[in-house]
């Protein structure tokens, strides 16, 4: 092991491994220097120069985020020099921002506001450049607003986009004064190879960055008396909404979070996890029909190894960079689309309500769901199936607007008929959880015993590691399944798609054998998805992942097939997995998009 | 094949299909076409493997890649206070007259792109211009007359 | 204060002795670090602009333990008024393709670059015939050493040896963060030696006539010869061979045209000095020498009295606010506000107290650019706005 560094910051002295940045050291010796272009997810870019920092003997100032520690180094982090600069600095980057503040939807999240409010700017004399840019202003895109009078150049949605997604939809043009961050001959970001993962709205800094918000839409639905307003809510809006309304992060807020959405008057509060637990009754009979077509019919035309759909994101990327494989997709629509199509004809025929006056919303941790739930083909009820898709800082906003005292508020229940869920359902939140929660049922579908995990967790698909795999090997199948008898299940889990280009490559390589595969588009999965709380960071998604499981874990019924109203579903309505009727509103179709 | 494509392939055999190859390949279409245009910045990014968006934020860096439709003639005259001080501005008006256009627009047959560009390292015969990638020093309303009258013969 | 110094020219570079083949045979008959000390005995310092010693940077390069390695020529000559490296290229090739294969001998690269700026194409058809006949004098000598043509496209950051690797590596021309230098990782993250065109022509000289010859020439930390480029309000505008450390008072006698103003030393990004100063001014790398000492890239533009400097800052920083890279604050925004706010004082639309806080964002851009481009615009700012503020106001 190499020799530590000793080194000095504001004269408290500390001990670092060789190669830590003076940023991190500072961070250990509780010396807070600022950041913005900075972000744990990212590789440095040491661009902003808001991190710099005197070293003595040195005639410039050092950017603390890109420069390493050296051995008996003296760090100055808030000489007057430092202070100056930085002051001037962040007066710079507001003279370039549309520093409109009050009508800005990042409006008290902002991180150069903050900076702005800490380091009191109180005479900005520099002349206001962003009136003489020509800037634009993207709406196009259902899902991501793109505002360039906002950006600051700080390019950390070029690295998320490159890095965490690698994508590549957004990059940075020309130089100097002229130097912006775009798209592929400043194409509206709806037009592009855009994933609307919503990621780079995650790391964006400042407002230039933001999903498009439904929430005053929202607000007419509900106080329309004529409309009955259902809600669903994604199993990992219950682990992240806490961190708006003032818990740390990983706290788990589901009852508070039915409460809060009952006061803010929805006719019908249920869960998405619901569909999720129907999600698994589809895919994992999906899976199942696949592994028979190809291993005993031969059948050419069936692909494995089999994708999930749960994640829009994905879907939407692989469409863009894979369409080859769309036929390997699960037909299975995504736990919110199936909520949406069962919201207007299974809910509205059991309450007696004409579909035409219910208007469906739903709260996600995602920005790919406004896209996908404004997908042409998502009109399987007869109407659009999805009306208005929320992501939990919205809901957290709409709680705020509301005067909701969230911390007091007392946890309430879901409403019956689409509210109840296992704990297979709550662990979609989390990267490995479908693929968690469909070996739980399919194991047991296949050989009647519970899958062979202690306490059903199956820790090997858990974890924040990009790529993973299982193997499962099926013994003494029940007498239908014969065929799976001695069959090694291999699957594997990504996450982030740049782990998603990883494992489409090593399918295409041919030498992987997985017969199911769970993909994410975001890194954690939909608990670091990019309609959750900002900030985010590995650590943050960490905590996340450890509530979806202690839900999971509290969970009285922890298997999808278990769900006492999943059972009554198929009796009523659906008949069985798979059937005509589940095809028809269940399931679906992809599209093939354009690379460039 | 689209001629575009396979002057972009042919390239691509040339150089490589490397990351570090791009430059050359953008270079040798501008040399061809005079600028890049949209197809062949996706041509591009599909011979190499890369994202389109990568080709188009790396070509718009560099101020002679063009990505603008420009004539068969590239006028760059040079900006630097050495070759004002003697005399860009007149020179530059001469242009102007002659051909009709403004800085930044190219004729309406196609023939001149007229530009203006940063040092082109000929202080000590300012001013100084590029016609492609001839240069012209020591220049006078009259003598860019004359010079612009040949390329026209051409 | 007076400089004693007196203008010597030299007649190094532009001879052509036509003997390359014996100084590059004489060369690589000497040990690796036999050479590197002889540079280091001469006190070259690169002559691109920033005076880095020249000897050392091959030395952390050799050191490095690494199969590859590479050598660039930096011919991305754009700093404005500056053509002295063209003319190396044009006069004497076979000079700077010496040194260069020297220094892969030395470094243990077998690979060299020439970035050449795109504004220089026209060069091309020549260096490489020059290049072809340089390989096949290698390959005679069984010396395996390979020299390829990189074309810039009109990127003037390009020049600072970060930002021309990432170009060589297809990318934006942005500059990296340092540490690490090139010398540990440049190009493909490889030790790497850049050094720009002319000081590969002084090595030549070193090589050949020893390092006592070079290190006679010029001043106590400013060792030997240098190109000028003279240009602007001069009779005599063209390349000169000079010793350094002259007073810029002899200068101004030998190029002005007898009503010189100011002399802007070191292109755009270097300083602009006043009439009253060209005494006190000694033209050399800083150190301890007495008076002020400036470091240059050899640009030299005279101004005479008929000349506005306001003109003159108003050029430069058009300069810098199109050729700055864009990636850091102080430099992308820093150079909009300068040009913007000099514009407005001029037009009465801000008082003319506000220069003053213009100078102190040109101390931020100092101490807080990421690279030498966003550093030195303020050199030539408060030069000129401290020497004639009247000028900037009225």
């Amino acid at each position: 092991m190499a020799k530590k560094i000793k080194l000095s910051i504001n004269g408290i002295f500390v001990t670092v491994e060789p190669g830590t940045t003076i940023l991190d050291a500072a961070r250990q010796a509780g010396v807070i220097i600022p950041t913005l272009c900075y972000h744990k997810d990212l590789c440095i870019a040491g661009n902003c120069r808001v991190c710099v920092v005197e070293i003595a003997g040195q005639k410039r100032l050092a950017a603390a985020c890109a420069t390493p520690c050296e051995e008996e180094m003296e760090i100055f982090t808030n000489s007057l020099n430092v202070l100056n600069s930085r002051k001037q600095i962040i007066e710079l980057l507001l003279s370039e921002h549309n520093a409109d503040c009050t009508s800005c939807f990042k409006n008290g999240s902002c991180e150069l506001q903050k900076l702005a409010s800490d380091y009191k700017i109180l005479k900005q004399d520099f002349i206001r450049l962003v009136l003489f840019m020509n800037y634009s202003i993207d709406k196009y895109s259902p899902s991501i607003i793109k505002d360039d009078s906002k950006c600051i150049r700080c390019q950390r949605c070029v690295r998320t986009c490159a890095e965490l997604q690698g994508i590549n939809a957004l990059t940075v043009a020309y130089k100097g004064d002229e130097m912006k961050i775009t798209t592929f001959f400043e194409k509206p970001i709806n037009n592009v190879v855009c994933s609307t993962c919503g990621q780079c709205i995650n790391h964006c800094p400042t407002g230039a960055l933001v999903e498009k918000n439904y929430i005053e839409k929202v607000w007419d639905a509900i106080s329309d008396k004529t409309k009955h307003v259902v809600v669903q809510t994604a199993p990992a809006v219950r682990i992240g909404l806490g961190e708006e309304l003032g818990f740390g992060p990983g706290a788990r807020v589901t009852g508070k979070m039915v409460a809060a959405l009952k006061r803010l008057g929805f006719d019908a509060v249920m869960d998405t996890d619901f569909t999720a637990d129907l999600t698994i009754m589809e895919e994992g009979t999906e899976l199942l029909s696949r592994l028979k077509s190809v291993l005993v019919d031969n059948n050419p035309e069936c692909k494995l190894p089999m994708l999930t759909s749960c994640s829009p994101g994905w879907i939407k990327y692989i469409e863009h960079l894979f369409p080859e494989y769309l036929d390997h997709l699960s037909t299975c629509k995504s736990p919110q689309q199936m909520f949406g199509v069962l919201a207007k004809t299974y809910y509205a025929k059991a309450r007696n309500l004409d579909p035409e006056t219910i208007v469906s919303v739903s709260v996600m941790p995602c920005t790919a769901k406004k896209f996908e739930a404004n997908r042409p083909e998502m009109h399987d009820s007869g109407y659009r199936d999805v009306d208005y898709v929320l992501t939990t800082r919205e809901l957290a906003i709409m709680i705020k607007q509301a005067g909701l005292d969230f911390q007091k508020l007392e946890d309430m229940h879901f409403d019956r008929l689409m509210g109840e869920s296992t704990g297979a359902g709550v662990i979609f939140g989390a990267t490995g959880g479908v693929m968690e929660a469909a070996l739980r049922t399919v194991y047991e579908l296949v050989t009647g015993r519970d899958v062979p995990f202690e306490n059903l967790d199956i820790v090997p698909v858990r974890g924040m590691e990009g790529v993973r795999e299982i193997t499962v090997k099926i013994e003494n199948p029940l007498e239908e399944w014969a065929f799976l008898d001695g069959i090694e299940l291999k699957c594997a889990v990504a996450h982030g798609l740049i782990n998603a280009q990883k494992i489409m490559e090593s399918i295409r390589s041919g030498e992987t054998g997985y017969h199911f595969v769970e993909v994410m588009a975001c890194p954690g999965g939909c608990l670091g998805g990019g309609g959750q709380p900002i900030p985010t960071s590995p650590e943050i998604r960490r905590k996340r992942a450890e509530a979806i499981y202690a839900e999971d874990a509290a969970m009285a019924l922890r298997k999808s097939h278990q769900n006492p109203e999943i059972i009554k579903i198929y009796k009523d309505f659906l008949d069985y997995p798979m059937s005509e009727k589940s095809h028809r509103l269940l399931h679906t179709h992809y599209l093939a998009r354009e690379r460039y | 094949m689209n001629p575009v494509s396979e002057l972009i392939k042919n390239l691509a055999d040339q150089h490589g299909r490397e990351r570090h190859n791009l430059l050359p390949i953008l270079q040798g279409v501008v040399e061809q076409e005079k600028y890049l245009s949209e197809f062949s910045m996706i041509e591009i990014a599909r011979e190499l493997g890369l994202p389109a968006s990568e080709v188009y934020g790396t070509a718009t860096f560099y101020s002679f890649l063009e990505h603008k439709k420009m004539g068969k003639y590239i006028i760059r005259i040079c900006k630097t206070i050495t070759c004002s001080m003697k005399g860009k501005n007149q020179v530059l008006l001469a242009i102007e007259d002659m051909l009709k256009i403004s800085v930044g627009e190219t004729t309406s047959d196609g023939t001149f792109s007229l530009l203006q560009t940063n040092c082109l390292g000929f202080c000590h015969k300012a001013p100084a211009m590029l016609v492609n990638n001839e240069v012209f020093t020591d220049l006078t309303p009259e003598k860019v007359r004359e010079i612009l009258s040949s390329y026209l013969k051409k | 204060m007076t400089i004693s110094y007196q203008l010597k020219r030299a007649d190094f570079i532009f001879k052509n002795e036509n003997d390359w083949e014996d100084v590059l045979n004489k060369s690589i008959s000497c040990s690796a670090t036999e050479l590197i000390n002889e540079l280091i005995s001469s006190e070259l310092k690169g002559r691109g602009g920033a005076g880095f010693p020249t000897g050392l940077k091959w030395k952390l390069a050799a050191e490095v333990d690494e199969p590859t390695k590479y050598v660039i020529c930096n011919a991305d000559e754009g700093e404005p008024g500056t053509f002295k490296d063209r003319e190396i290229l044009t006069m004497v090739p076979f000079k700077v393709l010496t040194a260069m294969a020297v220094c892969g001998y030395v470094i243990g690269a077998k690979d060299g670059y020439i970035y050449l700026r795109g504004e220089y194409l026209f060069l091309l058809p020549e260096l490489n015939k020059a290049i072809r006949e340089f390989e096949y004098y290698c390959d005679e000598i069984k010396l395996d050493f390979r020299i390829h043509i990189f074309m810039g496209s009109g990127a003037y950051i390009c020049g600072e040896e970060t930002a021309l690797i990432e170009s060589m590596e297809g990318k934006r021309g942005e500059p990296r963060n340092k540490p690490p230098f090139p010398s540990n990782s440049g190009y493909m993250n490889k030790p790497t030696v850049i050094n720009n065109v002319e000081t590969l022509a002084h090595t030549y000289t070193i090589f050949k006539y020893g390092a006592k010859r070079f290190y006679d020439l010029g001043v106590q930390y400013s060792r030997g010869s240098k190109l000028f480029s003279v240009s602007g309000d001069t009779p005599k505008p063209g390349i000169y061979e000079l010793e350094l450390g002259m007073s810029l008072a002899d200068f101004v006698e030998e190029f002005g045209d007898g009503d010189t103003k100011a002399v802007q030393v070191g292109g755009a990004s270097g300083f602009l000095v006043p009439r009253k100063r060209f005494a006190e001014t000694a033209i050399g790398f800083q150190g301890k020498l007495t008076g002020i000492s400036l470091p240059t890239g050899g640009s030299m533009m005279l101004f005479n009295s008929s000349r506005s400097m306001f003109n003159v800052l108003d050029n430069y920083l058009e300069f810098f606010r199109e050729e700055s890279c864009g990636q850091c604050t102080p430099c992308r925004v820093g150079c909009q506000q300068l040009l913007m706010g000099i514009k407005a004082v001029k037009r009465g639309e801000k008082n003319a107290r506000y220069l003053d806080k213009l100078l102190r964002l040109t101390e931020t851009m100092k101490l807080t650019a990421k690279c030498g481009l966003g550093q030195s615009v303020a050199n030539s700012f408060s030069s000129i706005v401290e020497n004639f503020r009247e000028e900037m106001i009225y």
